[in-house]
């Protein structure tokens, strides 16, 4: 197990199975599909992605630098969130970007769905975790990894 | 740190206005400390611009969203535009496709009364290119912002100097209603600075779309610093020059997340500050023609049958400017000349902005477009194209935003319009 220790952006606890993109995550493109069309795994549909297209990301450990693309972006984490279509926590290696930060303090504030996140763990962080290990996020912000 | 509130936002945030006008200036303030944020900002700007246009039956938390604010009265202190509207009945649909849109924006309407109630400027505001001359939401340079829309942010930022955070929608609007916005990022002259230098080495004019599209990808949030590109646009900020960057922006913004770039010796801070805009330490990225291939040929092709004909082009994402919708009515009636037709060989549709339509209806061009068969409308190709029956179809467009969040293919000018017009079919 290793442990990483990153700034509370929304504080929460919680343990889920990492989902992880290298690249840039498209909140937009990711998720459009599964909102569309009720998908309650909320698979990946952004064609650009190849780490996490057609992977299911409800219920993950959501582990990304950072999100890109359309500033429908927050709008569209709030919505996964009041549909119960949200990933567990969003886990950035970077410091977080305006549009995630926005969907994951709408969640916070408004859903009743919140979504811990964590920024600023480091590039080792992104390195070390893959997709399926065990993530824990304790509310210090401090992410364990297994 | 915690951010320091003026009286008046610090009495809102402990719910002198009530709940809902405190839950607004909560995000505000949570939004802000996320970034570092010390205070708030009064949005000088006359106009908002709001990214959520569209009444999509499964965004219901928006539309209760929206309803608790109007219920609570948190309405926007601005007027504001908005993007585009998804349904157009002048864009090619068969039967089928129509019942799904009608089902798919059953909410179009009551969104749209939302809208009205919330502050939007008239019923011809949707539009992704609030800023053209026509559609009249033009910042003024160095005015405080509370936008949504990342091909308008980007705009709005790099092209008229207003500042402008890339916000999520929601955000925008709640920024508009508080009249406020936490000051951090592209706000602040730091935010601003380059840690990027993007040095332009092509033969010839690079297509706008792809050189976006490349310096969003390398740069993803990151201001870049674009050195060379003057050689092919001039330095002056002519309407040919606007129309170039709107396309590179929105392709920078969607295919990485740009929310300001410099374009030396022709953007207003360039201009003025010049490489005193650049952070010590900056990454050089060098594009050249090899550079341009190399990350166009990246761009995956999700058709069932790479090798369709296509059914559809879109042109116009973002909006086209009234130059460009004269532009291409004239480019295309010659290369259809050219091809011995008389008409577009499948249909196509330009999309541009209600106010900016208006005053092209108003020129000669209007109706030699309608003669060569393409259909001109101010929806938004995206919303069109987001549903399993549109998603099958071949559709063709040349621009970058459209193929990052749709299964269109993208092609340049030159080879749609070879496509659109017969040649190359």
């Amino acid at each position: 197990m290793k442990t990483f220790k990153g700034r509370v952006v929304v504080a929460g606890e919680v343990t889920a199975e990492a989902a992880v993109t290298k690249a840039g995550f498209n909140t937009l493109a990711s998720f459009q599909k599964a909102l569309m069309f009720g998908d309650k795994t909320a698979k990946c549909s952004d064609q650009n992605n190849a780490d996490l297209y057609g992977k299911p990301m409800a219920g993950k450990a959501l582990c990304l630098p950072q999100t890109i693309g359309s500033t429908t972006g927050g709008m569209v984490l709030f919505c996964a969130a009041e549909l119960g279509q949200q990933p567990a926590c969003l886990l950035f290696s970077k410091p977080i970007d305006s549009l995630a930060a926005a969907g994951a303090i709408l969640a916070g504030v408004w859903s009743v769905n919140s979504m811990p996140t964590v920024d600023t763990l480091g590039d080792e962080f992104l390195d070390y975790v893959k997709s399926g290990m065990k993530v824990s996020v304790a509310k210090d912000g401090t992410v364990s990894v297994e | 740190m915690p951010m320091k509130l003026s009286p008046e936002q610090e009495a809102i945030l402990n719910g002198e206005k009530g709940e809902t006008f405190a839950k607004v200036m909560k995000t505000l303030v949570m939004y802000g400390e996320a970034f570092g944020a010390e205070k708030m900002v009064p949005v000088t700007s006359r106009y908002g611009h709001l990214v959520t246009s569209f009444g999509l039956s499964v965004m219901k938390p928006v539309y209760a969203l929206m309803d608790k604010l109007i219920q609570g009265g948190a309405i926007s202190q601005q007027k504001f535009t908005v993007d585009p509207q998804p349904l157009d009945k002048n864009v090619p649909a068969n039967f089928l496709q129509n019942i799904f849109f009608k089902v798919m924006y059953s909410k179009q309407g009551e969104y749209n009364a939302q809208l009205e109630k919330l502050g939007i400027f008239d019923a011809d505001s949707y539009s992704c290119t609030c800023y053209m001359d026509e559609a009249g939401n033009i910042p003024q340079p160095g005015e405080v912002l509370s936008w949504a829309e990342s091909s308008a942010v980007v705009y709005a930022n790099s092209v008229l100097g207003a500042r402008c955070n890339r916000n999520s929608g929601i955000i925008e609007l709640f920024g508009s209603i508080a009249g406020a916005v936490p000051y951090f990022g592209l706000l602040t002259d730091e935010g601003r600075k380059a840690p990027w230098i993007v040095e332009v080495r092509t033969s010839k004019k690079p297509e706008a779309q792809i050189l976006g599209s490349a310096i969003g990808m390398k740069v993803m949030e990151d201001v870049p610093y674009i050195k060379g590109l003057d050689k092919w646009l001039g330095v002056r900020l002519d309407q040919a020059a606007r129309d170039y960057l709107k396309d590179m922006g929105a392709a920078s913004a969607s295919n990485g997340a740009v929310g300001l770039y410099h374009v030396e010796n022709l953007t207003p801070e360039a201009k003025t500050l010049g490489e005193g805009l650049i952070l010590p330490g900056a990454k050089t990225y060098v594009i050249d023609d090899a550079e341009l291939e190399r990350v166009k040929a990246g761009y995956p092709c999700i058709w069932k049958d790479p090798g369709a004909k296509p059914k559809l082009a879109f042109i116009g994402c973002p909006h086209l400017s009234q130059a460009q919708l004269i532009d291409w009515t004239q480019k295309l009636s010659a290369a259809l000349d050219k091809a011995g037709r008389s008409s577009v060989a499948i249909p196509v549709v330009f999309t541009a902005a209600p106010k900016v339509i208006r005053e092209f209806e108003k020129t000669p061009q209007a109706e030699r477009l309608r003669r060569l068969g393409v259909a001109l409308s101010y929806i938004c190709p995206l919303m069109y194209m987001n549903n399993p029956l549109c998603g099958k179809m071949p559709v063709i467009t040349n621009s970058n935003k459209l193929r990052t969040y749709t299964s269109a293919k993208y092609l340049t000018d030159a080879e749609i319009l070879a496509k659109i017009s017969g040649e190359a079919i």
